[in-house]
């Protein structure tokens, strides 16, 4: 397992995320998938109430168990583990890292007075699909990263590390309220299985209040791009299962994969047909706006890029745009945040700067170079 | 909200209700199971000290008042501690769901049926089963001391076979600290 100096290979950074640069099932409308399961090690407290002893206790343990286990890769391929200790990385490294999903909110964050705790995470590579965060709120948090529409194989896999890693660890479970949690909206089976959507369809015919609210009455949360508390800027939206106690993994999955998605997948192709067949010139006024916006601006800010590459996103996937390609403006959503435009660029850049380079590199990666084909 | 046919009752914790754009009904400051936890205990009609129940967790030392304001459970034992004040959290929670059907640790399904090879199958039964829930890090240690001098007899006792489970045993409860057992493991 190597220990990592900054968490990810430069020019990985820069190609994106691999499980981001397949087309994956659903991808029109699925960008990815996400299956979370979080653990507790028997005869400690959980993290909120460990000291600081217990909490480097919880990281040797896991980081042993995880050197001893082989856990499974992506496409069968034995995966190097990448180990990285957060307070050691560079803040830009840390939201680098959530950027890309690999770690959450919570983990990045780590106030300089020293009162966080120690926390760690393990990144499968080069895959970047699996990664096991250590001391967020429970002391495990894995979670197993796919593109398009991957619930099964996305369980399948995390189902298999959590066996590798239940044999090298005591966790806390008891057969009452199964795996125990430090949130007892967790409890039980501990899993949360989530779906990135792309629905800008939804919103423009004005319809996405309605399948948000459906899905609500099924117990399917609701998020925006970043998880909780985060907006749906870019028509990005995750939907996940709420509960975990009274209800076997292979349920919830079912729920979601084959009761909601469907469904939801449905809706957001018929509102795109119904765009180009009946609102054609609002749909182009929208994709080319957008895309104009981003091939001629010299400043954007974050959201706005996110909303525009939305439109192109929608225009790719229409027909509208011909010369663009639907992954590479999909990598766009991630490669245009903050933190990944400074580690491409080499250099740490303050807000006004950022703005300045993010709108440079779009126009760069979305304007086709002079023979015909776009930069990748 | 209308679910099924059937009106249901929705509680959602603040930080959802927010996300969802409903309005919490509750002040702002009170944190996420709060007003879940509060209604909860309203409903059951008595206050804590009266319906008997540990007020505090016994291994850790969270005061059900802490688990109120904060929303977070302090340690695995403090399940047990509150079970009976869960109930009604974890029915609303997960509605309606109150007892855990998904997967079993394959150990605890092994040894509660050692023919089985461990197919993770069976929810948790109403029967007793090994649950190492809390053990504090000074019983880690003794365990840890009395695992490894089982170990060293074992193996001057040529038990090689019971040596091994043990040294299993022992690499879960402290992964650094293996003997001559050859250390390392399969390369991640």
């Amino acid at each position: 397992m190597n220990e990592a100096g900054g968490p990810l290979p430069l020019e990985q950074v820069r190609r994106g995320a691999a499980w981001l640069c397949q087309r994956g099932d659903d991808h029109d409308v699925v960008v990815s998938t996400r299956i979370r399961l979080a653990r507790n090690l028997a005869g400690l407290p959980f993290n909120a109430r460990a000291n600081q002893e217990q909490r480097r206790a919880v990281i040797e343990l896991v980081r042993g168990a995880i050197e001893r286990s082989e856990l499974p890769g992506a496409r069968g391929v034995p995966p190097q583990i990448t180990w990285s200790e957060l307070h050691r990385l560079a803040p830009l490294d840390r939201t680098l890292l959530m950027e890309r999903h690999l770690i959450s909110k919570e983990h990045a964050k780590l106030p300089n007075d020293g009162s966080a705790g120690p926390r760690a995470v393990a990144i499968s590579m080069p895959d970047e699909g699996l990664s096991i965060m250590v001391n967020e709120e429970d002391h495990l948090r894995m979670q197993v990263l796919g593109g398009g529409r991957s619930l099964e194989s996305a369980w399948a896999r995390a189902d298999a590390v959590d066996d590798q890693l239940e044999a090298a660890l005591d966790y806390a479970y008891s057969p009452r309220f199964g795996y125990l949690t430090a949130c007892p909206t967790n409890v039980g089976c501990g899993v949360r299985m989530s779906v990135m959507l792309h629905l800008p369809g939804l919103r423009l015919t004005g319809e996405l209040e309605k399948v948000k609210r459906a899905a609500r009455d099924m117990t399917l949360a609701v998020r925006g791009f970043y998880g909780e508390g985060s907006d749906a800027v870019g028509d990005l939206f995750q939907i996940s299962n709420q509960t975990t106690l009274g209800k076997a993994e292979g349920d919830i999955l079912r729920e979601l994969d084959k009761q909601i998605l469907p469904e939801v997948i449905e809706y957001e192709r018929a509102s795109r047909r119904l765009l180009i067949e009946r609102r054609t010139k609002m749909l182009e006024d929208q994709v080319f706006r957008a895309l104009g916006t981003l091939r001629y601006a010299r400043l954007l800010a974050p959201e706005e890029a996110l909303t525009t590459l939305s439109m192109v996103r929608l225009g790719v996937l229409t027909g509208l745009i011909a010369d663009l390609d639907e992954v590479q403006v999909t990598q766009l959503f991630v490669l245009s945040q903050p933190a990944h435009l400074q580690r491409v660029l080499g250099r740490e850049l303050d807000q006004q700067q950022r703005r300045e380079a993010r709108a440079e590199f779009l126009r760069q990666r979305l304007t086709p170079a002079a023979g015909g084909e776009a930069r990748a | 909200m209308i679910r099924g046919g059937k009106s249901v009752e929705r509680h959602l914790c603040e930080r959802c209700a927010r996300q969802s754009s409903l309005a919490p009904s509750v002040p702002p400051g009170t944190s996420a199971a709060s007003a879940i936890i509060a209604q909860a205990i309203v409903e059951s009609g008595a206050p804590d000290a009266e319906r008997g129940g540990p007020v505090a967790c016994p291994a850790c030392g969270l005061a059900l008042s802490q688990f109120r304001n904060e929303g977070t459970l302090g340690c695995p034992g403090c399940y047990d501690a509150f079970a009976h004040k869960l109930n009604s959290l974890l029915e609303r929670a997960h509605e309606g769901g109150t007892h855990h059907t998904g997967k079993v640790p394959k150990r605890l399904a092994r040894e509660r049926d050692p023919r089985r090879a461990g197919d993770g199958g069976g929810s948790g039964g109403a029967g007793a089963s090994p649950q190492q829930i809390v053990i504090g890090l000074e019983e880690r240690k003794r365990r840890i001391a009395s695992i490894q001098k089982q170990l060293e007899d074992a193996v001057l006792a040529e038990q090689y076979e019971r040596a091994a489970e043990l040294r299993d045993e022992l690499r879960r409860l402290a992964p650094g600290d293996e003997g001559a057992a050859g250390g390392g493991g399969a390369g991640a």
